[in-house]
């Protein structure tokens, strides 16, 4: 290697130096969703976060993109207009004179969740499978992920752990839990980045054109430059 | 545009449409002129290797900056009141840009990953400068312009920070309009001039926004051309750093340079493929940046009742945010709150002496001797050892072992003495002979 090619290998590799996380405790990765099984997330939060929480950002016609028909939409999801937004229908000031808190709005959760420990969807994963029962709480419901969440325990009919009655009917085993689970997050990580697949489609695009056109451009220069260094005067035998 | 007939003088056409125009404007405008004074005919040292890229990418990355900037604007609305779902219609703003407007995340991405991006090439340009020695004089004024163009950007970056009104874009404005009230007798009014309101709120936004996208950027785009105005009087510096202006051979023509178009045109043509490659596979792979470009934390929406647990500058700021924390203690009866934003604008402010600091025989590091490379080493390391730190809580133990406060506190210490004692180590150096290329 010459000093320059290691010199530009030392700046590119102090360039991509931060990007590395150090240590802090990791936590699980929350499974990928295939794109098909993101319906399935859609439909929980409408019927079991909804009532509460909005997606204030996200309109309803967007949900054709999951694969959900207009009918499927207005149908399943009790959606209005398309162009309408994913909203709460109770009034913040009544939230905030129920809960204490008016429950935050949904749409960016998952990008604002991300840290050292993991994504954002990792931690609603984790999040989402840690509701334990306490009593000292005031909801009755406590959260080892966020300690003392005001949110209570909403799917726990649905974990096998929290339900307690013995073999109820609408109690899922753990993977099965898990699984619908990881569908809701990946719901959640689509409504706060909806574009992400378009914007990686694209972005191949953009780099392969830029690496043709890098190369195009070097070689250009180095044609030019052969007038300064004096490579044509060499190979056209010293004229 | 035939090289030929433009160095003729003025232009004149072969007879086709597209000449015939050419040759109208140019009988009106210098554009020849200017063309051949400042491309054809301008006169660069041969030997610039790739530091001498990062000018004219940041240029690049400025043009870039203002034409996203004016798309943005078209959509955001500085309004700090909460709409009908309590979020803040800057921040949702931000948001419609993001999903409804079309290609908006494109835009937006752009200009956040940018101003990244324009820091990152801004401080190699400068180290560039400190490596070879390229304030010296006759490019003093050149410099010093430079370093108040630093100044500039640095105020933009922080405005355009403020505008998407998340969590910590709103505490970030606390933090810093605060810092206006460490001033004693009218630091307090000083600060509520600033901010328009005794604590941060939709009169800080407004303003903001107004120096954001009028006053600095106008400001910036003034800065720079004189920046260019004074390269052209004085010409690059180069690697070696001899004078390339005073090798000329009998007629008259500089022996160690070669003109600025077709050469560097082509070259740095490349350079700016390189870097358009690296940076959007950024924006399109990695526009959150691992949290180095928007932070997690600001997809928030801004909430005065909550206080976030750490309050911390993007990454650029991070080693003069750390300078801020290092000061502590009073000194000499100024409190420890006023050296610190002493220590943290001094630390930009103190190199507009640096041409005068310097009192080497020669300028760059090629043949300066061991005292400089050390101390510039050093100097490096101080600098990165500030801006890790800053990114950290102030009671952050470096391997679980040594407080990183007293750290903060030598690197600062070391920051300013490589400057201040600078009359003295530069001068105490070994230095080779300057020589010219061959």
């Amino acid at each position: 290697m010459t000093p320059m090619t290691t010199r530009a290998a030392l700046l590119a590799f102090c360039l991509f130096l931060p990007f590395q996380s150090f240590g802090g405790a990791a936590l699980p990765t929350a499974p990928e969703v295939p794109r098909d099984a993101l319906q399935e997330g859609a439909e929980l939060f409408v019927n079991e976060c909804q009532t509460c929480h909005g997606l204030s950002f996200v309109r309803f016609g967007q949900l054709a993109e999951l694969g959900f028909s207009e009918k499927e939409i207005a149908e399943k999801l009790l959606a209005g207009a398309p162009g309408e937004f994913m909203r709460v229908a109770a009034k913040r000031d009544d939230q905030k004179r129920w809960f204490g808190v008016a429950p935050p709005d949904l749409s960016l959760t998952v990008r604002a969740h991300a840290s050292s420990e993991g994504s954002g969807a990792d931690w609603l994963y984790a999040y989402l499978r840690s509701f334990r029962r306490d009593d000292a709480s005031p909801t009755g419901w406590n959260n080892d992920v966020f300690t003392k969440v005001a949110m209570p325990h909403v799917l726990w009919r649905m974990q096998d752990a929290t339900n307690p009655e013995e073999g109820a009917a609408d109690a899922l085993s753990p993977e099965d839990y898990d699984r619908r689970v990881a569908t809701l997050v990946g719901f959640l990580a689509w409504a706060g980045d909806p574009h992400a697949a378009l914007r990686k489609r694209v972005g191949i695009g953009v780099v392969a054109f830029l690496l043709v056109f890098s190369a195009l451009a070097y070689a250009l220069k180095r044609e030019y430059w052969r007038d300064i260094t004096g490579d044509r005067r060499q190979e056209t035998g010293g004229r | 545009m035939n090289l030929k007939t433009m160095r003729a003088g003025k232009y004149r056409s072969n007879g086709g449409f597209f000449g015939d125009c050419i040759e109208w404007l140019d009988a009106r405008l210098p554009l020849s002129a200017f063309w051949r004074k400042h491309f054809s005919e301008y006169l660069v040292p041969k030997n610039l290797n790739f530091w001498y890229f990062f000018g004219s990418i940041a240029l690049v990355v400025l043009l870039m900056q203002i034409v996203t900037g004016i798309f943005l604007a078209m959509s955001y609305q500085p309004d700090a009141t909460p709409n009908a779902d309590g979020i803040p219609v800057a921040f949702a703003s931000v948001e419609y840009i993001m999903r409804d407007v079309n290609w908006g995340w494109l835009i937006r991405t752009t200009h956040s990953t940018g101003a990244s991006a324009f820091f990152f090439v801004v401080y190699l340009h400068i180290f560039r400068c400190m490596l070879y020695g390229s304030y010296r004089k006759p490019r003093e004024l050149l410099w010093i312009v430079g370093v108040v163009i630093f100044y500039a950007l640095m105020a933009e970056a922080f405005t355009g920070y403020v505008l998407p009104w998340g969590q910590m874009s709103f505490w970030a404005a606390q933090v810093i309009t605060d810092l206006a009230s460490a001033f004693p007798f009218f630091g307090t009014a000083l600060a509520d001039w600033v901010r328009g309101d005794f604590s941060v709120g939709g009169a800080t936004l407004g303003r903001f926004f107004a120096l954001h996208v009028v006053a600095l950027p106008l400001a910036l785009i003034l800065l720079v051309v004189l920046h260019l105005v004074a390269l052209r009087e004085v010409g690059s510096n180069n690697p070696d750093g001899f004078e390339a202006q005073k090798r000329v051979n009998v007629e008259g023509t500089l022996l160690d340079g070669v003109s600025f178009h077709p050469y560097y045109t082509v070259k740095e043509v490349f350079a700016l493929s390189v870097f358009l490659l690296v940076f959007f596979s950024l924006v399109f792979f990695a526009p959150e940046g691992g949290g180095y470009f928007l932070e997690t934390e600001n997809f928030l929406p801004a909430d005065p009742l909550k206080t976030p647990e750490y309050i911390k500058p993007l990454w650029y700021f991070t080693p003069f945010y750390s300078m801020l924390r290092a000061m502590t203690r009073p000194l000499l009866g100024v409190d420890a709150k006023l050296l610190g934003v002493l220590a943290m604008n001094g630390a930009v402010g103190v190199l507009v002496f640096l041409p005068w600091l310097d009192r080497a025989p020669v300028r760059s590091i090629r043949h300066r001797g061991p005292v400089f490379k050390v101390m510039l080493s050093l100097f490096v390391a101080s600098f990165l050892t500030l801006g890790f730190l800053g990114a950290k809580p102030p009671e952050y133990v470096l391997w679980g072992a040594i407080p990183g406060a007293p750290i903060a506190r030598a690197a600062t210490f070391f920051y300013y003495f490589y400057f201040l004692a600078m009359p003295w180590w530069s001068k105490i150096d070994l230095c080779a002979q300057e020589t010219q290329a061959a």
